[in-house]
């Protein structure tokens, strides 16, 4: 017995031990308002849940242990089976007081949490949309100026300090947006308009993932949130209010030329190009991002290349096609996505 | 006569009621002849007469037609647990690929199927039935009764779920199984998303299942309710047919909500019903409240049952009558109640509004305290009594070891801002394994060691049932305490790998060396179940010195259960008579005939024929089987394969010439 307990132990140790391992995507990662409610309100239950187990295992080894002092049992074998001792009644009512006051306790500690949620988010300052497809995310910061509006996918940027509701839209199935880091999850449901508003209070990077299962690739369904200071966010804001550039080399300009007017612009949108599909992730500042394929690779020149070449390989199921480049086509097409930054 | 005309108002002629009087006369004669158990028929004389008259046919005809529970019960056992070995190999399959970060052994599509299928495996075609599968075996057993109520109702139930079971494995090997999780959320399982018969299988795996259910748990409910012995009053009742009453109840509650969802679902994949598509003034969302108004009390359709095992076993091992028989009973009525307001716990992400979660975090709460009470009793019962511990009884205290920590963490997720960190993360893969193999696959594996030797005749070992326990035990713990980390540290459920970097290779290696310890550990068991049934010491009536009536019968028990129906003085009969139970005679033995009873006080009520075995249980659910899969390909399935159904169920219940003698209800 002794060791079946100690091994939850041992793991707990370690478990402790990996709380501290990363915050990039992780519910201790206390990023936001909302995740250190988590926190402070998920150790209170914790407490209370160890005390009432630990009276539960208490009990249960009292009464193995004293099954050695014979005598005292009421049995079938001393003929007292049908007594039982005045002491267990009382123990019984005392035990039903306790559970019935701790639990009392708990969901009051929960509605307290989960109104101050609401409180903090209140006084929303930034609104953003994001609409999920299978397998990636759609990401539109809202402005009453359309000419402020911006557009990106599979990463968020946020400003540190400001409220931001973002709305949940789905252009499929369910899906569920989760940022650990940051906040508890909240379904995106086609036919639904869902929010959650989140209020960051850490400068860092951290990754979030669909939550809700939808289908073959929901595995590979991340995103990169980044917290920015203040001054960062409305650095990376402007430059995303840029249109992409225009290419300069003669590879690039092949590469241009080839995703404006073959098959990526069908589902691609490029601001400033004529690409402007809606079905497939803007690709307007893709290259200034931290992964491809709604994080299923890092961003650099060696995953673009395996990216476009056949993405059914890499993200089996994928809306993608692999379209079968010629190796001239596809050096053009990478060259020339790794303008844009 | 005169009296007979004035107490009756009748103008009926002397001749008249002097010919009524002689055909009394006659019957009364008739029944002098009638050969019953009694002072004048006993022992080896009346065991060869009922043995005559219960014995099914033999050869494949009388295999396939019979009505005996025993057979039935075994048939579900051993299929349920078929099914459960199955759903753990592709458990291990799963545990494999995750057991490192980026993983390739199996891809994302195969990978979705694995675990689809290994939680439809387990939920529907092990859990459920095999808990149905160990009552219809013991239940009459336990209430001195012959046989169950409507025995051919039972057999059809069997192989409806046989047939199921059959359908969705069959899938999978022609490689059309279900890929969209065992709930199946729409729009996801819908005909856009889902292309193909993978969800159409699943669906009506689903139909067959509740068919299956809900003809076992009305078997169920009637055996509980009218074949108890005389004498075994409701207060009397033991503890384990309390659970599956109010099991039963539940099924007959809860499947109707999944039979019409299940319906829904097909029929906007089939004949384009929008039932679920929001575009067509559908909504996504309510297929999650339909599922889950049964998929809740699903889990105490499977928990209850165990709490009667561990009561059974409590009872018996700690050689006294549970503390506080009555809040135990009291306990799983709320339980199965409360169990019907918590289904939107399962909902907290959806965006429904805040006031009515409240009220869903407070029920989910409540549904602690029953339990909590439960565990209690079953602690004083140790408390109180002289706890011996054989293997059985050490799946009780590593259930309550094990369940309790899946109870808490289920306090927790009742919390609305807790749940919406962890909900869908393998924190809640943690939590239900915990709740479902710490709570039912461990008091069944004991329950099944208890009842063992009940069924087969022969004891299983003890020294391989000791080192089974143990390795469940903590192969458990080493599989399934890590994934609440895994849960917290950010890995959802249902990803078929994980990048490396999130604090994740560690819990998932030992989740996965923990998976091949339980699976090695259910090897042992079962080498022990099949070792045993030839070389396991003969048992006797009653092994382990229990005190309810399946021990009063030897082992195992013939084929009419008991010579003589045994009466009942107490709640544990078997400790308060001596070793003659009193009895009560008088049925008959050249007929199948049962006693029913009154519902509440037993009071003998009725003699019940007993209908002879049959095959048309069987035909007609293999004409239910041909319709069900049938009508996964084409609409027109359903008018045409209602043909041979409708013509096996009139052959199945065709009115039979009465050549029984008229009785009177016994007084």
């Amino acid at each position: 017995m002794s060791m079946g307990r100690r091994a939850p132990l041992v793991l707990l140790a370690l478990g402790t031990g990996a709380c501290s391992y990363q915050n990039y995507q992780s519910t201790f990662g206390n990023a936001a308002i909302e995740a250190r409610q988590f926190n402070t309100l998920f150790v209170i239950f914790l407490v209370v849940c160890a005390v009432m187990y630990l009276a539960v295992v208490l009990f249960l080894f009292a009464s193995i242990l004293r099954r050695r002092r014979a005598g005292e049992a009421n049995v079938v074998e001393d003929g007292r089976h049908h007594l039982s001792s005045p002491l267990m009644r009382s123990a019984l009512i005392g035990w039903s007081a306790v559970v019935v006051v701790g639990l009392i306790g708990l969901a009051i500690a929960s509605f307290f949490a989960d109104r101050s949620m609401a409180k903090a988010a209140s006084g929303q300052k930034l609104s953003i949309t994001i609409t999920a497809n299978q397998w990636w995310w759609d990401v539109q910061y809202n402005s009453a100026d359309v000419s402020k509006m911006v557009r990106t996918a599979n990463e968020l940027h946020l400003p540190v300090g400001v409220p931001v509701r973002i709305f949940l839209r789905s252009n499929d199935v369910i899906h569920s947006f989760w940022v650990p880091s940051l906040a508890g999850k909240q379904d995106l449901i086609p036919g639904r308009d869902n929010d959650i508003t989140i209020v960051p209070s850490k400068v860092g990077i951290y990754r979030g993932q669909c939550a809700e299962f939808c289908g073959a690739q929901h595995a590979h369904m991340a995103l990169v949130v980044n917290v920015d200071s203040f001054p960062d966010f409305i650095k990376w804001w402007q430059h995303q209010l840029q249109p992409a550039q225009a290419p300069t080399t003669p590879e690039a300009v092949a590469g241009y030329n080839y995703v404006t007017s073959r098959q990526c612009g069908a589902c691609h949108s490029i601001a400033g190009t004529p690409a402007s599909g809606t079905v497939g992730p803007d690709l307007t500042h893709l290259a200034s991002r931290r992964s491809i394929a709604a994080g299923t690779l890092p961003m650099g020149q060696g995953n673009l290349y395996g990216w476009v070449a056949d993405p059914q390989s890499l993200k089996p199921g994928v809306h993608m096609p692999t379209i079968g480049l010629e190796p001239a086509q596809l050096h053009a097409v990478v060259a020339y996505l790794e303008t844009l930054k | 006569m005169t009296d007979v005309r004035a107490a009756t108002g009748w103008t009926t002629s002397d001749s008249e009621l002097e010919r009524v009087r002689e055909e009394d006369e006659r019957l009364a004669r008739e029944r002098t002849k009638i050969a019953r158990d009694g002072p004048g028929l006993k022992d080896a004389e009346l065991a060869a007469r009922l043995d005559r008259t219960w014995r099914r046919p033999p050869g494949i005809i009388g295999w396939l037609a019979t009505v005996d529970h025993k057979e039935i019960g075994r048939r579900y056992i051993i299929t349920a647990l078929m099914f459960l070995a199955l759903g753990g190999v592709l458990a291990l399959i799963m545990r494999l690929q995750l057991a490192e970060p980026g993983n390739n052994l199996v891809g994302a599509q195969r990978y979705n199927e694995l675990f689809t299928m290994h939680g439809s495996t387990m939920m529907f075609l092990f859990a459920v039935p095999v808990m149905e599968g160990v009552a219809v075996y013991i239940i009459p057993l336990m209430v001195g009764a012959r046989s169950t109520t409507f025995p051919r109702l039972n057999a059809f139930s069997y192989y409806m779920y046989l047939f199921g079971g059959l359908m969705l494995w069959g899938a999978f090997v022609l490689n059309i199984a279900p890929d969209v999780g065992w709930f199946a959320y729409t729009p996801l399982s819908g005909p856009e998303f889902s292309p193909g018969k993978r969800s159409d299988v699943w669906a009506q795996m689903i139909t067959f299942t509740e068919v299956s259910a809900l003809a076992a748990a009305v078997v169920l409910v009637c055996t509980i309710l009218k074949a108890r012995a005389p004498g075994m009053t409701l207060a009397r009742m033991p503890i384990f047919a309390w659970a599956m009453l109010v099991q039963a109840v539940m099924i007959i509650f809860a499947m109707p909500a999944i039979a019409l969802a299940s319906g829904m679902l097909i029929s906007d994949r089939l004949v384009g019903t929008q039932f679920f598509n929001q575009y067509e003034h559908g909504d996504a969302l309510l297929w999650q409240h339909l599922f889950w108004f049964f998929g809740h009390p699903e889990v105490y359709i499977i928990f209850l049952p165990a709490t009667g095992f561990v009561s059974v076993i409590t009872e018996t091992f700690c050689r006294r009558p549970i503390f506080a028989h009555t809040i135990v009973v009291l306990a799983l009525m709320s339980t199965g109640i409360l169990a019907f307001g918590l289904w939107v716990h399962h909902m907290f992400a959806t965006g429904l509004p805040r006031v009515g979660y409240s009220f869903y975090t407070a029920a989910s709460m409540t549904v602690a305290i029953p339990t909590g009470l439960q565990i209690f009793c079953w602690l004083a019962t140790m408390w109180e009594g002289r706890p011996r511990f054989e293997v059985p009884m050490l799946y009780v205290v590593g259930f309550i070891i094990t369940f309790v920590i899946g109870g808490l963490s289920g306090v927790i997720i009742a919390s609305v801002p807790l749940d919406l960190q962890v909900h869908d993360t393998f924190f809640i893969v943690a939590h239900f394994h915990y709740v479902l193999i710490g709570g039912a696959v461990f008091p069944l594996l004991g329950i099944l060691t208890y009842w063992y030797p009940k069924i087969t005749g022969r004891m299983m070992s003890d020294a391989l049932g000791k080192i089974g326990f143990w390795m469940v035990f903590l192969g458990f713990q080493l599989a399934f305490f890590p994934m609440h980390f895994s849960g917290l540290l950010g890995m959802p459920r249902r990803v078929y790998t994980y990048p490396a970097g999130l604090g994740l290779e560690l819990p998932n290696m030992l989740s996965t060396i923990g998976a091949f310890v339980v699976a090695a550990a259910v090897g042992i068991f079962v080498v022990n179940g099949v070792v045993s049934l030839y070389r396991g010491r003969l048992a006797p009536a009653n092994p382990w010195g229990a005190p309810s009536l399946e021990w009063a019968t030897p082992s195992p028990p013939p084929a009419y259960n008991f010579p003589h129906v045994p009466v009942v003085e107490s709640r544990t009969p078997l400790w308060d008579t001596g070793p003659e139970m009193p009895v009560l005679t008088g049925l008959r033995v050249d007929e199948k005939e049962m006693l029913l009873t009154t519902v509440v006080a037993a009071v003998p009520d009725l003699r019940e024929p007993i209908p002879e075995p049959s095959l048309w249980p069987f035909i007609s659910s293999v004409a239910v089987g041909v319709f069900f899969i049938s009508s996964i390909f084409s609409p027109w399935a359903v008018p045409f394969g209602a043909i041979p159904c409708t013509i096996a169920l009139i052959a199945w219940f065709w009115p039979k010439e009465m050549k029984r003698t008229p009785e009177p209800v016994i007084s």
